[in-house]
């Protein structure tokens, strides 16, 4: 077993709101291996985001801090480090790509002079072999007449264009760890399977470890080696991607995978739904935080969290009414 | 099967401003029967939108023919497509700029009534407690405004507005596109029974193919303002013989086993060209696999290859 690249233990961060304090995320603990695909999955609010924003340092603070656990990148805890020290490791060793390539691309610089500019703050090349770099990338991420394209501004390119721009980007001080933040949420279908194409052709090139958040099952299914399901702030299961797709744990998991309209179901039945809304952070309770909207809740899932129960090699949940045998696995 | 709407070769053409037109729907024809739900699927750009809102006289109709029921709605214009609006409402996307933040729900609900003088204004007040109990929401929640809902409550709300002029027709936007998956399954099941329940006809706009297969009884792919494949949404996933339509349902991510870690399923190079001044020949040579010269010198027409299977390409 080779050494995790990323490994998070029990990571907490809490916001102070008018409303109280939200724990935004609560006991999260992952790692991610060279070369490896996490998806982190969830609904809007789950805290996936906020997962990604905190490895960065990017919380916004206030409100928002890092109140426990620790974020190991390379054998290093990153939530000791300076800003100075986190800025140097931003972009160069641990890269990032967002949701929306056009606001994450600045309008007024080519696209050329953007990767240029990142590959220079953290290499000591001269502009003009970092504009050359710049131009190498975008070959490698498949953008047909790189140099012209280096030339181009970001208004110039189409929506799966931009995003290639901003894997170029990324890469192009060739990052340890990627964090792909919904980046084929804006694209089209068939474009969104190029771009999950590249990064996988990248990872497997590279050894980069990749770092998926997504709300989208499907896209778990076609890219992850492993996934964590996150609701409210915590992982309530985790495991191989196959393992949590064919036999999920969770109540929560089993309800979001059953929800999805499928090509291949059965068209005249009803979805089934996950009844009521996620609850807002500032008001859980001291139990399990899916318990209000599950079918399977007892009394005792609102007493305490729930421990993760493994269900297998490296597949576990948290759901009280497994550790009971309950629920059949 | 009687038709409820019958659209005939619509277009809608956009000058660009530079002298260009933007060809967003060339020649879009379809039926829907009543109590029927027809889909339209297609990526950015494919005109499916333009199309919805043409059908809502939303956009200027270029040429072409829009029946709703005998009513010539393509062809009418000021009181009398005013009185013909009750018949036609629709949904939109986005639940959040969709609805207006400063009026309480209930008089968002209430004012499709009021514009358009549907039943005694005293009665209006009971009607919009109806429809919010339709959708699934506690009539007294009409006096909240829309920022205390969720996503998935404010599409219900956008869908009582649509069914307060008791409509024959509800256009759907891809009403389901900003929510999350376990709020739309709520939303789509509840599309579904206020089918089942009222007869209502739809036509359903989306770019997921498993919400359309969920939704629609047929289904028509739109490729740059023209519909390359129309066919029942069993018969279209089973053998989808169009390649886009092939290419399209071979990238949708789907949790079967065979797709596992297949890093996308891409089949198509490149972005769906600009509707600017399109090039000659079928709209989808540049991209398809199996193109051949005639692809890029001649345009397709729908052909139908099976009964209630329509394909444009001269290789189906």
């Amino acid at each position: 077993m080779t050494e995790p690249v990323l490994d998070i233990r029990n990571l907490k961060v809490d916001f102070v709101t008018r409303r109280g304090v939200a724990h935004v995320l609560d006991d999260v603990s992952f790692s991610v291996a060279a070369g490896e695909l996490l998806a982190i999955v969830g609904e809007s609010g789950c805290g996936k985001s906020m997962t990604a924003l905190s490895i960065l340092g990017l919380i916004p603070s206030p409100p928002g801090r890092i109140v426990g656990g620790s974020i190991l990148f390379q054998g290093r805890d990153l939530t000791r480090l300076r800003q100075s020290e986190l800025r140097r490791i931003r972009g160069g060793d641990i890269a990032m790509i967002f949701q929306e390539p056009m606001t994450s691309l600045n309008p007024v610089f080519t696209c050329g002079e953007q990767i240029a500019e990142a590959v220079r703050l953290h290499q000591k090349v001269s502009p003009r072999a970092a504009l050359a770099r710049a131009v190498e990338m975008l070959r490698a991420v498949g953008i047909p007449e790189p140099e012209l394209r280096a030339r181009a501004y970001p208004h110039q390119l189409s929506g799966g264009m931009r995003q290639r721009v901003m894997i170029a980007m990324a890469l192009s001080c060739e990052p340890r760890l990627l964090i792909a933040d919904e980046p084929t949420t804006a694209l089209d279908v068939t474009v969104q399977a190029q771009i999950f194409a590249l990064l996988d052709e990248l990872r497997q090139k590279t050894g980069t470890a990749i770092i998926l958040i997504t709300h989208d099952m499907g896209a778990v299914a076609e890219m992850a080696d492993k996934v964590a399901v996150m609701y409210a702030g915590r992982i309530i299961e985790r495991g191989p991607a196959d393992a949590v797709l064919d036999n999920p744990g969770h109540p929560y998991t089993r309800g979001l995978l059953a929800s999805i309209p499928r090509i291949d179901a059965d068209p005249d039945a009803d979805l089934p739904e996950i009844p009521g809304i996620v609850p807002a952070l500032t008001d859980l309770g001291r139990g399990c935080a899916f318990a209000p909207r599950c079918a399977l809740a007892v009394p005792a899932c609102n007493a305490a969290q729930p421990h993760h129960v493994a269900m297998s090699r490296d597949h576990s949940a948290a759901c009280i009414r497994l550790q009971a045998n309950e629920v059949s696995a | 099967m009687s038709q409820l709407l019958s659209v005939r070769d619509l277009r809608v053409h956009f000058p660009t401003g530079r002298g260009g037109t933007i060809h967003a729907v060339d020649g879009v024809s379809f039926d829907i029967p009543r109590g029927q739900t027809l889909g339209i699927v297609g990526e950015s750009g494919s005109g499916k939108t333009t199309t919805a809102l043409a059908v809502m006289r939303l956009a200027p109709i270029t040429s072409g023919k829009i029946d709703l029921d005998g009513i010539p709605i393509s062809r009418i214009e000021g009181q009398e497509l005013r009185r013909a609006r009750p018949r036609f409402q629709m949904v939109f996307q986005d639940p959040f700029s969709s609805l207006n933040p400063r009026d309480r729900v209930g008089r968002i609900i209430r004012q499709p009534m009021d514009l358009l003088g549907l039943l005694q204004p005293p009665q209006r007040d009971a009607r919009v407690e109806e429809l919010l109990a339709q959708v699934g929401l506690r009539p007294e929640l009409k006096s909240l405004y829309p920022h205390q809902f969720s996503g998935g409550q404010r599409q219900r709300i956008g869908l009582a507005r649509a069914l307060a002029t008791k409509p024959d027709l509800i256009v759907f936007d891809e009403p389901v596109s900003a929510l999350d998956v376990a709020v739309q399954a709520q939303v789509l099941n509840l599309i579904r029974r206020l089918q089942r329940e009222t007869g209502l006809t739809y036509l359903f706009i989306s770019h997921d193919l498993g919400v359309v297969r969920h939704v629609c009884d047929e289904i028509a792919v739109m490729y740059l303002g023209r519909i390359v494949e129309k066919a029942s949404a069993a018969r279209i996933f089973a053998s989808p013989r169009h390649p886009y339509t092939q290419a399209l349902i071979a990238a949708a991510p789907s949790l079967a086993p065979e797709h596992r870690r297949r890093g996308g399923g891409a089949r198509l190079q490149g972005d769906p060209p600009s509707p600017v001044n399109l090039p000659p020949g079928c709209p989808f040579a540049s991209r398809c696999p199996i193109a051949v010269n005639d692809c890029r010198s001649r345009v397709p027409t729908l052909r139908e290859l099976a009964p209630g299977q329509a394909v444009a390409c001269h290789l189906a």
